[in-house]
């Protein structure tokens, strides 16, 4: 059973005038919430939020004098403590004109959000826990990032959906190109990887190790034909055909020979000449705007139409640019949504900055390491289990010194990162985390612990049935003979009687 | 209009796709199939397609694949590798009945990789390399191990670009058991830019390829120079497919043939990607004054070249011209003899060789191998690989070499004892073949016994000892040209020519099937029902004895055999019992 106690520092700053009526005690005062997650039994997750209620410096009182939030949040950025999974709120008053109207709450692209003043402090407390939960984590990414892990948790709808904890991951951006003697198709990958994807990179290089490449595919073609619609003279993939594309492309697409990380796989699909233009169409029948699809787990497919020459006489094969801009906005989307770090689902007035060029503000950074350490522990936790009861069906088996330190280390390691969750030392959290599930599996794999290497009982007793099956034969004999005798000895009394 | 139309195409095509894409990272494909008569009637059809990729591999920097497959990008990459020679063969090349091979490989699978000189653990790095290449081809490559490789020092040398042969950076092992099939001619199909889609990959047609009498599928990377300067390095994929048709029984007794019988496919296209698409086919004339045999369609050229010190003639198909699918949309090319050969006489190749095992019992035996140097009037020298397996082991001072009756003394010998289960012998050795001689080469061998587990599934079959390997500059009858490697077919560019007067050769002889002292693998069970039994008899009367309760019986009438030695005493006259 495994009690997770995860940690968030959160710093409630005050701006002057919007102190609420009934603060509990003067300024500054330290204000400690508790809230239980229920993942299962055995699991229990308790979310600590640690608030440290102040008043604001006069150099963040002259920051929050900006005119505008985005320009408020950015001269307040030097000013916070910069540790991972830490939170800064300022609390401006309700009459504040940095907040537009109807919008309570402005996330910054780091680690800070301005809060609109509520008149009770009950009131700024919901809306301030509401606001750390969208910016560290809530229920149901933790329940999503261990529903795998946990023994019978309950997937959730989305369980499945993001990308397991890895220590690295491989990106691959495949070009398929099924019909190389109609289109001549170029795209600068090299330079739409450095301009567009390389700052994420940058940003998620803290969660994992990642590596790109890229590669292109002729005559690689969907596994599902288009439906030819009349009335837009156009094909059709509708929804329900889509899991159905992915596994004929799959075999063309090819392993990492060199490491055993995930990969993720985005394909752009230029399709064949006599099957464009090429549209998918969602659930209901009505065209998907960005003509993607994406996989949980695995990556996304963009559709990209050649746009078909004016004369028909023109002469083949087609060159073709890809638009890379274009397409590297739905890769990055998909990304984001593999990772788990859609901002669908937010309260209509939360107002998020975007986060610009890298793609990722840094508190969801901090969400996918939360999600991600709290993982990384629970792998540990069924890893080791596992190879507990495999110990404990084969009692002969040999560990190793080595196999031995390693578990230690793991367990070590997951010890510390669960204490350190508990202190609010994210960063260091998944350090050791990393290190107990790299730890964790180096003995799980280890080849001396092969199942196969050791002979079963059941077959030691096969080996030995032409010893116990003669001898059992008199046993089972004379033990007949004794049931016999005793029913005879039973009824002769009746008899004589 | 019409005019326009084609000039536009002829334009198109002479920049075709391949050669469109400039700037740095540029590739391009080639592509060729070479269809040779063999001299005893069969057909050798030895496709080759070529990408040669200007970029820079083993930075590491370079991830953006375009034609080169990524899989052996990354795997030279991440490994450190400067060359790869992989191939997977099926059948043996006969070399006295089929003549010189354009490519030949052993039976089973071939490894030999020269790493780059910054690869500190070599022996971890190829262990990685051919467990890797296993998954890729799916080929049992992993069983390649200590006890299979060699360091060869003079037989493989570097066939690209190398500076420096240290080698320590070479490694090299056959498996002659593997077997070659579909499943490994899938995944080399799918390493092509075309895959099978298109252009002269769509011949490849498994249940064909593999009705034959010999399949040899290769894959070559090396570092080539980039232009004539050389001043930077390309690298270049080959992939080389060798099939022999037997057209002979499956023609009716007619040596005929054409695309269609032995593929049942025909050309349509080159593959849109490649910059060349060829196919060559042999119509070397034997005897100079007439000329026996006839191609359809009409080939769009002829080619003359000296290919392993022999004139040849090739008429040449290229399917990038766009005449030749003008009458007609497929391209089968037949190949008729005009009227039946006079099968006098096969030209012997000059530089053949045969091995085989002697000696009876499974204690010792006697591995000779036979090298025939057929030339009238040169004497050249031969390097000899052998390796051999450890379960044999080799007693040196047996070695001889004769020659015309003489020993033969090698110029240079290197020999690299066995270890038990650690690693194989290595005997390397120079030997100058007289003209017109054939040259015995003996060496004698005791068999090991194996531990019961290492002897594999069906122990019974053999163990296969590898083919050994000749490595020869052949002098040439007729002088050769020196040619531009990027002008001339892929055929001849394979392998460095030395200079014209000569030619490299690499032959293989046959592998070896030897029978090692087997145990009865059933005994230990047999033994164990045996005593078992026994034990349980003995247990059985034992218990017995002691449980039962013995009590005096009146006598009765007597059972069967009383009454039986009753009757017998009446008719002996004797007093019954």
């Amino acid at each position: 059973a495994a009690q997770f106690q995860l940690s968030v520092p959160v710093a409630v700053v005050f701006a002057p005038g919007s102190l609420p009526r009934d603060p509990l005690r003067p300024l500054p005062f330290r204000d400690v919430r508790e809230m239980e997650i229920p993942v299962n039994v055995r699991t229990s997750v308790t979310s600590r939020y640690e608030m440290l209620y102040r008043s604001t410096t006069a150099q963040e009182e002259a920051a929050l004098d900006a005119a505008t939030a985005r320009e408020a949040v950015a001269a307040l950025h030097p000013l916070q403590d910069a540790a991972l999974g830490s939170l800064t709120m300022y609390v401006v008053p309700e009459t504040s004109p940095l907040l537009p109207q109807g919008i309570n709450a402005y996330v910054g692209k780091h680690r800070s959000a301005l809060v609109r003043a509520a008149g009770t402090l009950p009131a700024l407390r919901s809306r301030l826990q509401q606001l750390t939960q969208v910016m560290s984590f809530t229920a149901s990414s933790i329940t999503a990032a261990l529903s795998d892990r946990v023994p019978d948790g309950q997937p959730g709808p989305d369980a499945r959906r993001n990308l397991k904890s890895s220590l690295g991951y491989e990106i691959t951006f495949s070009l398929l190109n099924p019909d190389p003697k109609s289109h001549d198709v170029h795209w600068a990958i090299e330079d739409a990887v450095t301009r567009y994807v390389q700052p994420v990179l940058d940003k998620l290089s803290l969660v994992a190790n990642f590596s790109v490449d890229s590669q292109i595919l002729y005559y690689a073609v969907l596994g599902v034909t288009p439906r030819y619609d009349k009335e837009s003279s156009s094909f059709l993939l509708s929804a329900h055909s889509l899991p159905h594309v992915i596994n004929p492309v799959e075999a063309r697409l090819g392993s990492s020979a060199a490491s055993l990380y995930p990969v993720l796989n985005f394909l752009l699909y230029i399709p064949e000449r006599s099957h464009s233009p090429l549209y998918i169409q969602d659930k209901d029948g009505a065209p998907v705007s960005t003509n993607a699809f994406h996989s949980p787990r695995w990556g996304g497919i963009v559709v990209y139409n050649v746009e078909a020459p004016a004369s028909p006489q023109a002469s083949l094969p087609l060159h073709v640019d890809v638009d890379m801009a274009r397409v590297m906005e739905v890769f990055l989307a998909q990304l984001r949504l593999l990772f788990g770090l859609s901002r669908e689902e937010l309260p209509p007035e939360f107002l998020l900055e975007s986060p610009g060029n890298e793609g990722l503000a840094d508190w969801e950074l901090d969400r996918l390491l939360w999600a991600h350490t709290v993982e990384n522990i629970a792998t540990v936790a069924t890893t080791l289990t596992s190879l507990a009861q495999l110990l404990d069906k084969i009692g002969n088996i040999v560990i190793k010194d080595d196999v031995a330190s390693e578990v230690y280390r793991a367990v070590a390691s997951a010890q510390s990162a669960m204490d350190k969750l508990a202190t609010g030392h994210l960063h260091s959290a998944f350090q050791a985390s990393k290190e107990a599930a790299t730890s964790s599996e180096r003995a799980f794999f280890d080849p001396s612990l092969l199942h196969l290497l050791y002979f079963p009982d059941d077959q030691k007793f096969a080996i030995y049935v032409p010893l116990f099956l003669p001898m059992a034969v008199p046993i089972l004999l004379s033990l007949a003979k004794i049931i016999r005798e005793t029913r005879q000895k039973k009824k002769e009394p009746t008899k004589v009687d | 209009g019409g005019m326009l139309a084609l000039a536009v195409l002829l334009l198109l095509l002479a920049a075709g796709p391949g050669r469109a894409a400039a700037g740095p990272g540029r590739d391009a494909l080639r592509e060729e199939l070479l269809l040779s008569p063999l001299p005893n009637g069969d057909v050798a059809a030895t496709f080759q397609f070529r990408t040669r990729w200007d970029a820079d591999l083993p930075r590491g920097a370079v991830s953006h694949y375009r034609l080169f497959p990524k899989a052996l990008g990354q795997l030279v990459a991440a490994l450190g590798v400067r060359e790869l020679h992989l191939t997977l063969t099926q059948g043996f090349w006969r070399t006295q009945a089929w003549g010189q091979p354009p490519l030949q490989a052993p039976s089973g699978a071939e490894l030999w990789v020269w790493f780059q000189p910054t690869v500190t653990d070599v022996d971890k790095a190829w262990k990685e390399l051919s467990n890797i290449l296993s998954g890729i081809f799916c080929a049992s490559l992993n069983f390649i191990d200590a006890t299979n490789t060699v360091t060869p020092t003079a037989s493989f040398k570097p066939l690209g670009l190398a500076n420096g042969t240290d080698h320590d950076l070479l490694r090299y092992a056959v498996l002659p058991r593997e077997v070659v099939c579909t499943e490994n001619l899938t995944p080399w199909k799918k390493l092509l830019p075309c895959g099978s889609k298109a252009g002269l990959a769509v011949l490849l047609k498994a249940e064909r390829l593999f009705h034959s009498s010999y399949h040899s599928q290769a894959v070559h990377i090396r570092p080539i120079c980039r232009d004539a300067s050389c001043l930077a390095v390309s690298w270049e994929l080959r992939q080389t497919l060798t099939v022999v048709f037997d057209t002979f029984s499956s023609g009716q007794g007619k040596k005929d043939w054409s695309l269609f019988k032995m593929f049942s496919r025909t050309l349509t296209d080159a593959c849109p990607l490649a910059s060349q698409s060829k196919v060559y086919v042999d119509i070397s004339p034997k005897n100079k004054e007439k000329e026996l045999l006839e191609v359809t369609p009409p080939p769009t050229s002829v080619y003359e070249a000296t290919v392993q010190g022999d004139k040849r003639t090739y008429a040449v198909y290229d399917l990038l011209s766009p005449s030749l699918f003008n009458t007609s949309r497929s391209l089968n090319v037949q190949f008729k003899w005009k009227r039946p050969e006079d099968s006098s006489e096969m030209p012997i190749p000059i530089l053949h060789a045969q091995r085989y095992v002697s000696g009876y019992g499974l204690q010792t035996g006697e591995i000779s191998t036979l090298i025939y140097n057929t030339h009238p009037y040169r004497a050249f020298p031969v390097i000899l690989l052998e390796t051999v397996p450890w379960y044999l082991r080799l007693y040196v001072h047996t070695l001889t070499i004769i020659t015309k009756g003489k020993e033969n003394k090698p110029s240079y010998i290197h020999y690299q004892p066995a270890q038990d289960r650690r690693r194989p012998h290595l005997l390397e050795m120079l030997i100058q073949l007289p003209a017109n001689s054939n040259t015995k080469i003996s060496i004698q061998f005791e068999r090991a016994l194996l531990k019961w587990t290492e002897y594999p599934p069906d122990p019974n079959h053999g163990f296969y000892v590898s083919s050994s390997v000749l490595s020869a500059l052949v002098p040439s009858i007729t002088a050769m040209k020196d040619v531009d490697v990027e002008e001339s077919p892929l055929f001849t560019s394979l392998f460095p020519s030395a200079d014209g007067s000569s030619y490299f050769v690499r032959l293989y002889t046959e592998p070896l099937l030897v029978n090692l002292p087997t145990p009865d693998f059933s005994m230990p069970y047999n033994v164990i029902c045996l005593t078992c039994t026994v034990v349980a008899v003995c247990y059985g009367s034992f218990y017995n004895l002691l449980t039962r309760t013995f009590h005096v019986e009146e006598p009765s009438r007597g059972g069967l055999a009383k009454r039986l030695a009753n009757i017998i005493r009446k008719f002996r006259g004797v007093p019954p019992l």
